[in-house]
């Protein structure tokens, strides 16, 4: 029953290949997605509909939510525990981490379902299964939109001005953080059609995600807490943070309230400035989807008798 | 509801040399367990119980299916029938042996499991176009004539939770008999709708036969077959006991 144990005798040899045999079930494999671009289409656009059926708000619900959330840490963290006083635009700070959780939330989390929830084709019609967790990616990132279009014009508000590094750091950030999650997804994908019990834990996960890397408070104040130990580094190294570091660069460093309190307080600029670890988000991102990939392809085959 | 035999078209397919399917020595073992959670995994460890029963769905099977043939399998309920259709369609892999394919493949397998409830006909015409491996272009080229042969033309931009069951079926098999694959394999599909509509199925069968399509064909409608098919394989608990003329085998499946 191993999937990848010579995972080649189930394939045509070249000579028959020649012949125009293939084995059903070939196919580009991870490129799948690229190559069966309209059913990728087709498949966003359903999960789409489906999941604002009946729901009189509709994609609305794509800004209530963080809205919410916004305000509820704003009062809770910004108001209560006075973060709002030491930092400024605090709550251009705040929005632009809860917009990168929210989406690493909303990726990893529907890629992990995709498999599961799309049971009714895997288990009976073939078709290629690397476009699932793709196409609940996609529709992660139509949700992320409205988040980020609120963050735009909230950062506008406070003064900030578009700029090339602001350009750098947002793209840099966002392919991090899509490469990674999605290899996060796909491994979770692959085990979650054995054992239910892999959604549970990403739920867990993206709970501790927002704690876990600089969303509510200052990178500084974890440097005070924990540097110079080995958790500081992994702090640092985790790729949430390394993301969330570079869209504080794009949405937050050059407002000119920053600017001004940077002036004033040189501990409010991260470490590594402007783009910091981001060649170690990026590599731990690759990596990450690497073997992802790799889990997924050799997985797959199973997928159907496992539902 | 069972076709009218009579109404049963003589078999219109024109076998010829070239192979188009090959199923070498498959062989594939299921094992039964039942939850999936750790729980369940932990607790049988501990106990040194079997997690699951295991079964043999496919022993040692080999099959070669020529262009233009249309070839039946019977066999009673878990003789391994669908299991071997599904493991030609790509939906599972042999865990022994291997399956070789020459053309596109298509199935009426399950028809109408990529159809979904809250789309309109219209989307999951499209939806399922593309599932079953047709382009964009070839399902705008083939659209009205689905949609007519589905005779659900009013109802086609309704989403498809309101449509009858019946309604259902014929559009999700419309669109299942217009992907035009080299390799059709239609899994007891033939009891869909009414009975004119499905003396139009089998009409269709027949024109796929004429137009040298290559198919493998699953149903307990044993009459039927023996008049569609030019070969018929029989299965039991897995193994292909006999390979032959239409009437010995559904004999020989009578036989036990």
């Amino acid at each position: 029953m191993s999937a990848g144990g010579g995972a080649s005798a189930w394939l045509p040899s070249r000579a028959e290949q020649a012949e125009g045999w293939r084995a059903p079930g070939q196919d580009a494999g991870w490129l799948n997605p690229l190559r069966e671009r309209f059913l990728l289409r087709l498949l966003v656009r359903k999960e789409l509909r489906v999941r604002y059926r009946g729901s009189a708000l509709g994609m609305l619900w794509s800004y209530v939510k963080p809205a919410v959330q916004f305000i509820v840490f704003y009062i809770a963290l910004g108001v209560f525990l006075q973060l709002n006083r030491d930092t400024p635009a605090y709550a251009v700070y705040l929005f632009s981490g809860i917009v990168v959780v929210n989406l690493f939330g909303e990726v990893f989390g529907n890629a992990t379902r995709s498999i599961t929830g799309n049971q009714a084709l895997v288990s009976k019609i073939y078709l290629p299964s690397e476009l699932f967790p793709w196409a609940s990616m996609i529709v992660a990132l139509v949700h992320f939109l409205p988040q980020l279009l609120v963050l735009v014009v909230g950062a506008l508000l406070f003064g900030w001005m578009p700029s090339f590094t602001a350009a750098i750091a947002f793209g840099l950030g966002l392919v991090i953080l899509v490469v990674f999650t999605m290899g996060l997804g796909m491994i979770t994908a692959a085990l979650n059609a054995a054992f239910r019990d892999v959604e549970n834990f990403v739920d867990l996960i993206v709970m501790v995600a927002t704690w876990l890397s600089p969303v509510l408070y200052r990178i500084s104040m974890v440097e005070a807490a924990i540097g110079g130990t080995i958790w500081w580094w992994l702090y640092q190294l985790n790729p949430l943070t390394i993301v969330v570091e570079l869209f504080h660069v794009a949405f937050w460093r050059y407002t000119p309230e920053t600017v001004q309190g940077v002036a004033a307080d040189p501990s409010l600029a991260s470490p590594g400035e402007p783009f910091g670890l981001w060649w170690a988000g990026m590599l731990i991102a690759v990596a990450t989807f690497v073997v992802g990939t790799v889990l997924f392809e050799r997985s797959k085959r199973r997928f159907a008798q496992e539902l | 509801m069972s076709p009218n035999i009579d109404s049963v078209p003589e078999s219109a397919a024109v076998p010829t040399d070239r192979e188009m399917v090959r199923i070498e020595h498959v062989t594939k073992q299921f094992s039964l367990r039942h939850d999936h959670s750790l729980k369940e995994l932990a607790f049988s460890a501990l106990q040194r119980k079997k997690l699951a029963d295991s079964f043999l769905a496919l022993d040692d099977v080999d099959l070669t299916v020529h262009a233009g043939e249309t070839v039946g399998l019977i066999g009673f309920n878990g003789s391994g029938k669908s299991t071997l259709l599904k493991t030609v369609s790509g939906v599972l892999y042999p865990d022994r042996g291997r399956v070789l394919l020459r053309g596109r493949v298509a199935g009426l397998i399950e028809v109408g499991a990529g159809f979904h409830p809250d789309l309109s006909g219209r989307e999951n015409v499209y939806l399922n176009g593309a599932i079953l491996g047709m382009s964009r272009e070839q399902i705008d080229a083939k659209f009205d004539e689905i949609v007519a042969f589905s005779e659900i033309e009013e109802f086609i931009d309704t989403d498809v939770k309101y449509y009858s069951s019946g309604m259902f079926l014929r559009l999700a098999f419309s669109v299942a008999v217009h992907t035009e694959p080299d390799i059709f394999l239609v899994d007891e599909i033939l009891s869909v709708g009414d009975e004119p509509f499905q003396r139009k199925c089998l009409e269709r069968i027949r024109e796929l036969q004429r137009a040298g399509r290559t198919m493998i064909v699953v149903s307990h409608e044993l009459e039927m077959l023996e008049k569609l098919c030019t070969r018929i394989v029989v299965l039991r608990k897995g193994e292909a006991i006999f390979d032959g003329e239409p009437s010995e085998a559904v004999a020989t499946l009578r036989a036990g």
